[in-house]
Formats: structure tokens, sequence, C-alpha cells
């Protein structure tokens, strides 16, 4: 079998920070602060963290942060929860979260939790399961928890629960990996997973591997890379990851790399992005792939930097 | 970012594409310039406009239309219909450009909740952007939000889901929406809905239809499960096993000595613990356990007792609960018998997950004998080493009264369902039988090994035979060659299946049941059950296993050891030579207090880079324990927990007496002394006697 082709995706990922140029760093221009997450942590997960220069980065993300306390997807866009928490998970990865004034980043958290405990992205009150997620995650490792309703956080997310054991955006709304990571994520995070229905869950979550080993999102879908990420790291945290075969899984990965000019794409021969770099290096990570350094299934961070943020004084 | 072919452009394309991204790009910097202005002009509503109409997801100019139309709506002569009405257009062209733009999809929301525009457009425009893309779940997410607003009912949507699926069953969402809407009937009681029984039959024919035409189409089979689910399991809590069991005796030997008395089922010099654990496992999680619901008279009851649920997370529900006698400071009377009794559920309180009410009030009574006993003391109470060979097990060939073994037949009652659950599955059998003897599918044999589990878990309900194992086995083992990719999803149900049959009556479990040798020289003796060498990748049946205090489970395939904080009278446990690849696995120990005697060599500690248990076993980092960084400080003199954080957890809250744990990739001489500080009660370590 080929191999992963660190050097490749690490150059990769290092021009994609550059490059400004191109359409599609256009069209994704409102989400570089996720775009930067992405990369870093490829980067850190690859050992080449130390290849960027972290005073541009921060200096970058502080531009972007709003009088609300919430950070927004570059500099001149308005603030919204998703770019908070990869602002916050930026600087976890730097160990400098001593850049922001961490109350007021917690306060625009806060602030977006509803009376039923489900979470608004933003000011204008769109909500979904995403959210509570992300603002459970992020409060987590601002160590700032207890600031919000955790009780009737959780209580939000199960009435998300379907009959599959998945979950859904909203109640009613259909189980799809990338959620379940969501939710499954959140309920971690609070120490809840003993609400989640393990086996029910775990068997449609396990079902998401098709003959060329690839994971969909949904039934009847196509395969696609950052499902490797979304459906093993559900199956992870709930224990159930030896219900898929990893050898398959992994070759799917690597046959969806540009060997020549570095990337994972999210199916083979098609053109590759930095999400899907990310995607496919920390499947790998939970595939436990040779040189690839662990990544935390909840707080999608490598192992090392979530251990230091909880495990030193 | 999705389905883009990786080639080069040819040039005419790259150079369309880099006049495509000019734009772009300037639009998007005009726009930044009239939001961070407040401008909005015609002129600027039309650059915002632009602007999402290729690129639908940027979402700061959807939040800039937002403010756009509120400043809008304030000036006194606008008209609100047509200001909405303009949204509503250009959420449309969005939609056209990219269906999954959540950006867009909320905004079209957000205008329909300010009141101004009608609804009767929105299932026009739902439908043919259904039709065009059935599976999309932000559209079926707005049909949802639509339906609610225009109070459509749950029996109009539900012969919509019919129209899709007749139409073509091949469609997740539709049945998932389905079983959405037929629970929302349920749960409102709507007639034709309610009992279940009603809609099920129907339902299941329904489904057929799709997997029958095609079985390797996923579409119907998690309904299919749900059905089942529905058919077989009863929505109240019940209490299905007990420890002590119900008109069961407990002998416990009063020591002469000074320590007070222990368990006669436990080896004298194992325990001493001196309180008798009280536990009752139930079907599901339940809370609300506590002393009005769940009441005990004894003359052994001399304080308030708290019940404690076996959880390790911080939801306060659990499937088993446990209360602990202390028999510690009590003058118990030579050769007396003392009778507890609990009644379980007479007042309400107790309540599953899903809100529903335990309806099965009913009474374990048990009685407890003393008997006196002096018991050597001689270098305390781990003078003596436990061997786990095979010469040190009597075979058994009969139980004794006293040897207090519950299997699943005395357990606790369940009281008989009606016939149409049976009937139903065994309609659903036959079925699928049709359906294997055509075609050889997993999702056949799977579905059939499931419904003969449910058939047989009904029946053992009413007479306690248990008839199709050997089937459901072999179905299992079929699956593990027929599709190797789950190979030990298989397996796992394999496993389960095969310890519900070894403990399902005494007799089952009379093999496996052997007398530990040191143990028949004290007083009584006690059973140490042998799962050794069985292949188990899973443990189960639990429930049925509440009495064992000696459990030898090595060489098997264990990873997990998920359940087993249920056996609170657990002293002796071996696990070496399985597949523990992490300390958090050994989590439900923690919950174990009688435990002293632990095997854990030639696992795969250390081995992995991935801590599939990680979440499972309560921490700071799922916000379920603190970290004691006192007791850390002062047992390493570090502040950094980063390396040996899962030992100190696990350990730091067992009071072992002996340890093996050679034989893993972790259990170097470092560690070991890391292990002998945190263990202060060890007194063997991997044979060897700590000084
Ligand atoms: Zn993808």
């Amino acid at each position: 079998m080929a191999e992963l082709a660190t050097e490749k995706h690490v150059s990769y990922i290092l021009s994609v920070e550059k490059r400004k140029d191109n359409f599609e760093s256009v069209v994704m221009e409102h989400l570089r602060m996720s775009g930067a997450y992405w990369g870093l942590t490829a980067l850190d997960l690859l050992g080449k963290l130390d290849s960027v220069d972290v005073e541009e980065v921060t200096s970058w993300l502080l531009s972007c942060q709003h009088e609300s306390g919430g950070f927004g997807g570059n500099v001149g866009h308005d603030p919204h929860i998703l770019y908070t928490l990869s602002a916050v998970q930026v600087l976890a990865l730097f160990d400098k979260m001593d850049v922001i004034n961490v109350d007021k980043v917690t306060n625009y958290i806060v602030s977006l939790q509803n009376e039923d405990g489900s979470f608004s992205g933003d000011m204008w009150g769109e909500v979904d399961t995403r959210f509570s997620y992300i603002a459970i995650c992020c409060l987590s490792i601002l160590h700032r928890l207890d600031k919000i309703n955790v009780e009737k956080a959780v209580k939000y997310i199960l009435s998300c629960k379907n009959m599959d054991g998945g979950f859904g955006c909203t109640p009613g709304g259909e189980s799809h990996a990338g959620q379940i990571f969501c939710c499954v994520g959140a309920l971690a995070i609070t120490g809840s997973l003993d609400l989640v229905d393990k086996d029910l869950l775990g068997w449609w979550l396990c079902e998401r591997q098709v003959k060329s080993g690839g994971l969909n999102g949904r039934p009847e879908k196509l395969p696609d890379v950052c499902y490797s990420w979304w459906v093993l790291s559900s199956l992870t945290m709930i224990d159930r990851v030896h219900w898929i075969s990893k050898e398959k899984l992994v070759k799917f990965i690597i046959d969806c790399q540009d060997t020549e000019n570095g990337g994972i794409s999210d199916r083979p021969d098609d053109a590759v992005d930095v999400f899907h770099t990310f995607f496919g290096v920390a499947g790998l990570s939970l595939l436990e792939y040779a040189g690839v350094k662990p990544i935390d299934p909840a707080y999608a961070l490598p192992v090392d930097v979530v251990n230091r943020i909880f495990f030193t004084k | 970012m999705h389905g883009r072919p990786r080639k080069a452009l040819k040039q005419e394309d790259e150079a369309a594409l880099s006049a495509k991204t000019q734009k772009l790009r300037s639009l998007q910097a005009h726009f930044l310039a009239n939001h961070h202005n407040r401008i909005y002009s015609k002129e600027a509503l039309d650059v915002s406009a632009k602007l999402l109409e290729i690129n639908p997801e940027c979402y700061t100019a959807w939040n800039y239309r937002k403010l756009a139309v509120q400043h809008l709506l304030s000036n006194s002569d606008s008209d609100p219909h047509s200001i909405f009405q303009d949204e509503l257009k250009l959420v449309e062209i969005a939609l056209r450009k990219n269906f999954k733009s959540y950006g867009a999809w909320h905004h079209r929301k957000w205008v329909l909740s300010q009141g101004h525009s009608s609804i009767d457009n929105e299932m026009r425009l739902l439908n043919g952007f259904q039709k065009a893309d059935p599976r999309n779940f932000h559209a079926w997410n707005y049909r949802r939000f639509v339906t609610e607003l225009m109070k459509r009912s749950d029996e109009d949507e539900l012969k919509y889901t019919e129209e899709v699926i007749g139409a073509n069953f091949s469609n997740y969402s539709a049945w998932h929406n389905r079983s959405v809407l037929l629970s929302s009937l349920l749960k409102r009681k709507v007639e034709g809905y309610f009992p279940k029984e009603i809609f099920l039959k129907e339902e299941f024919e329904h489904v057929h239809n799709a997997i029958f035409t095609d079985p390797d189409d996923q579409s119907g089979w998690f309904y299919h499960l749900w059905l089942i689910d529905q058919t077989v399991k009863t929505d109240a809590p019940l209490l299905v096993s007990s420890w002590p069991s119900h008109g069961s005796n407990i002998t416990v030997i009063r020591d002469n000595g000074l320590h007070g008395c222990g368990l006669s089922l436990l080896n004298g010099t194992l325990s001493d613990t001196r309180t008798l654990p009280i536990i009752l496992d139930f079907n599901q999680a339940v809370e609300g356990i506590n002393s009005s619901t769940v009441s005990i008279k004894s003359e052994l009851l001399k304080e308030e007792l708290v019940w404690k649920p076996l959880s390790t997370s911080n939801s306060n529900t659990a499937q088993v609960w446990v209360v602990y006698l202390n028999l510690g400071n009590m003058e118990l009377q030579q050769s007396k018998t003392y009778s507890v009794d609990i009644s379980i559920g007479h007042s309400k309180g107790i309540v599953s997950s899903n809100e529903n009410h335990y309806a099965d009030p009913s009474q374990i009574s048990f009685k407890v004998f003393v008997q006196t006993a002096s018991i050597e003391h001689s270098e305390g109470q781990g003078g003596k080493k436990t061997t786990w060979k095979h010469t040190n097990f009597h075979k058994i060939d009969h139980f004794k009264e006293s040897d207090s073994i519950i299997s699943a037949v005395q357990n606790h009652h369940i009281p008989t369902t009606s016939n149409w659950h049976t009937e139903e599955i065994g309609e659903e059998i036959t079925k699928f039988r049709d359906l294997l003897s055509d075609y050889d599918c997993k999702i056949g044999k799977l579905t059939l090994a499931r419904l003969l589990t449910a058939l047989d878990s009904l029946s053992s309900q009413h007479d306690g035979r248990i008839s199709n194992t050997e089937e459901i086995l072999q179905l299992y083992t079929d699956l593990m060659k027929l599709d190797p990719t789950h190979f030990l999803y298989y397996k796992d149900e394999h496993s389960l299946i095969s310890l519900k049959q070894i403990t399902s009556t005494r007799d089952s479990l009379l093999p496996y049941c052997h007398y530990y040798k040191d143990a028949t020289e004290t007083i009584t003796g006690y059973v140490s059950l042998q799962l050794q060498n069985l292949s188990l990748s899973r443990l189960g049946s639990i429930e049925n296993l509440l009495w064992v205090q000696m459990l030898d489970l090595s060489h098997n395939e264990l990873q997990s050891i998920e359940g087993l904080e249920a056996m609170q009278l657990l002293s002796c446990l071996n696990l070496s030579h399985n597949k523990i690849g992490s300390f958090t696995a050994l989590g439900p120990l923690r919950l174990v207090k009688s435990l002293k005697v632990l095997n854990i060599s030639y696992n795969e500690l250390g081995c992995h880079s991935v801590d599939t248990t990680r979440y499972l076993c309560p921490s700071p980092l799922s916000h379920t324990e603190e970290f004691a960084w006192d007791r850390f400080e002062i047992l390493t003199g570090s502040v950094s927990a980063t390396k040996f954080w899962e030992v100190f957890l696990i350990f730091g809250s067992l009071t072992l007496t002996e340890l093996n744990i050679i034989g893993n990739a972790v259990a170097d001489e470092n560690f070991r002394s890391f292990l002998v500080k945190v263990l202060p009660t060890l007194k063997w370590l991997d044979d060897e006697e700590l000084s």
C-alpha cells in the first residue's frame, strides 16, 4: 500500500495558509479561522507545527475578535460561535490562551444559550446541536463550563436523539455523522455518554463503511474522507471503533491523497482542500497510523494539547 | 469542497476563473465596506445580493441583509410585504446555487418568522426542491418548520412520507421522518395510533417491501429494527435482578477477632468491608431510587440508607443501584436469623430516562444468618496469595443451598406480556426465513438472529426456556464470514449470546463453577466462576452474575469490561491474556469497592495511542471528577499529571492487595514504582511480596 505523503501535505497546508489569490481561497475567505484551525491542527498531528509563525497567526486571530467577545471567520466578518471555537482551539494548540480575555469570550458564548438549553450560532438565532457542541467544547477548554446550564444543554441534545440512536440538528432532524459527532462529543465532555444508546448508534455508525473502505455520513450516500473523522471519533468515544475495518479505511484515505502536490480530497481523484486534508490526517490519527500524533476524539485537538489543558495544575 | 475533479484547468477556463475570482473579491470588499458603514441603499443591497448569488455561504452577507431589512422596516412608509418578498426571492436563487447552504435556509426561516409573508408558497417550493433532492436534510428540517407553522397534521405528513417512499423506497430520510411522526402520534395517544400494536403490523408490511426489494439497500434496516424494538420493549422500567435474590439465605460470619464480621460468601481473609450490599438491576436506566421509593424493613437497619447509582457519569440515572448495609458496628447475635424485607416502587418516583414510571411494585425478602468463627489474621488481610492455577479449583457436582447462585431463571419476575408481541415476532421470523431461502444476505441473517433473540427473551419471561440459542450463535458465526468488515460487531453479539446461554439456569452455570481450594479449608468455601478461554470479546448477562465473588475471565479477547461494576461482591478478578488496551478501560472497577485481587497481566496496556474508553471513565476531561492534585503532588512531587493521570485515577481509588500487571508494554520499573506509591494497600505485585 502507498504511504502517507507527510512532507507533501505539510507543504500543501503551508501554501494554502499563504495563498489568497485563487477562487477557492476567495470563496472560503469568510471561514479562514476554521481553515487556520484545520491546517494548524493537521500540521501539529504531523509534527510540523513549529514551521508556523505563531506571532503572525495570533495577531491576525486577535484582529478577528469583536467587542462582544466572539470571533469572526476573518477580519471584517461578523462574530459567530463557529469561529470562536476555532480561534480558541488555535490558541490551545499554541498554548497561548493568555492573549485573550477568557471571561469575555465566555460571556459571548454564555449569551447564546436559549431558554430550552439549546445554543444559537450568533445573535440571529439559528439553533443547531452543532452550536451546543461548540459552546460546551469551547467553555470546557477555557475551564468555564460551569457558566452555562449544562443540565438543560444536555436535555436539549437528547431531544434530538432519533430511532437509529443518532442525532439531528434540531428535534426531529435526521441523523447525520457530523451531527452525531457534535452530540456525542458534547455528551462526552459533559460526562453524559451513558445517555447514548451505544450499541444501536454503534451499529448505525459502523454500517457507514462502504465496500471501498470509506465511510459515508448517512445511509446510501457516497463515502467521503471527512466522515473518517466524524464517524471514527464518534465510534471511538463510545468504544465501538473495532466494529469497522481499520485497514480498509486507512487504504481509502491514503487513496485520496494527491501524492504529487500534497493534500487530501473527499474521494480518490477529486480536488484536494485543507478541510479534507485535516479530516484525513485526523482519521489516520484515530486509526493509529504510524507517524501521526494521537488526536482527542471529543475536543478534536492533539491528545498532548488536551492533556496539557486538563492535567497540568 | 465536494465532488470537484482533481485536474488542471484548460487555459481558457483558467482565464475565466481568474476573472470570476476578481469579480468575487471586489464584491466582497465592496460588501464589507457597506456593512461596516451601515449603508443600506438600493445599490448596496444589490452588491450583497450579487455576492450571495455567487457565494451563498458568506454568512456575514446574510446578517447584513437582516440588518438592512430592519433598517428598511423602520421607515414609516415601507412596505413590509415587498421587503420580505425580495429576501425570499434572493434565498430561492441562493438555494438553487447551493442547496446545502445553512445561511440561506436560516435566512428563509428568519423571514418567515417575522410574520409578513405567506407560508402557502413554501410547500410548493419545498415539494419542488424535495423532488429534485429527496434526501436533503436541510429541506426536511425546513419542511418540519413550515408544517408546524401552518399547523399541518402529522397524519398528512405521514401520507407525504408514504408518497415519497412509494415513488422510491430507497429514501432513509422519509423512513426517518415516519418514525418521528409515529412517535409523536403515539405519544399524544392519537386515535388509530395508540396503543402501538394498531400500527405496528402495517408498518412491518410497509418496510418489508423496502427490505425485500433490495436487501442490500440500508434505507429500511434501521426502521425495521426500531419496529422490533417497539414490539419487544416495555416502556415502563422493570426490575430484572437483585442481590440478594428473593427468598435467599445469606450467612454472615461474626469474627471473634477484632474485625467485626464479614460475609461468609467471601473468603474470610479477603473480606474486610463488613458491609452487605443490596443490588437492584433494572432493564433500563432509572432515576429516583431512594428511601421513599424503596423501603427496607429490618432489624439490621440502624441508619438511613443512601442508594447509589452505579454509573460513571454525571447523570443521576443508572441501570444498577446499590446500597450498603453496614454491619460493622452492630451487636449481631449468634445463630439468630434476621429478615430483610425490601419493597420497591410502592410509591411513585422511579422513572426511566424517557419518563416512564416504574409500574411493577414488588417485594424482595431474604434472611441473614449469623455464624461465629475465628479467622486467622496473621500478616493482616492480604497475607495469602491468590493463585489462579487449575489445581486450586474443584469441580462442583451440584450446588449447595449456601452457594447462593442466581441465574436468569431465578431472577425477579417480569409481568407477563399479552400474546401479540410473540405473534408479531413469530410472523417476522417466518418472513425472514422465507427471504433467506431465496437470497443469502447479511441483513436477513442479522435480522433473523435479532428476532430469535427477541423471541427467546419474550418466552423466557414465561417459562424460562431459551430455545434458539444454537441457531442464533450459528447465524452470527455465518455473519462473521459473510461480512468480514464488521467481524467484531458480530463477534461481540456472539459473546453476548454465549454468556446468556451460560448464565440462563443453575444447570447451565454448573460446569463453569468451581470451589476455590483455599476457601474449602475455611468455613464455608466459595464459588469461583471460570469463564476463561471462551473467546469472549464482550461481557453481558451481568444481571445473572451479581453473586460472583471470584471471576476468571482470562484468555479471552476482552477490550472492555463495561457492565462489570454491577458485581458488587467481586473480590478476585482474573483478566490476564485479554486485549485491555488502556487503564481507563478498567474504570468500572472503581465502583467495585470489594475488589482485592486483580490480574491484568498479558494485556495491551501501553500498546495503543488511541484510548477508546477515555470518555467512558470518570475524569476531568468529562467533568465527572476533579483531579486530586493534593494527593498527586504528595505522591509524585509533580504538578504535571499528563503522563500517569489514568493510572492515578484508576488505582488511586482501589484498595487492591494483589496485582499482576506483567506482560504489558507499560509495565517498566518506573511505572511499577509509581503503582506501589498509588496503591498503599498492595501486598503482592506480580507474584512478588512487597516489603
Ligand atoms: Zn467531505
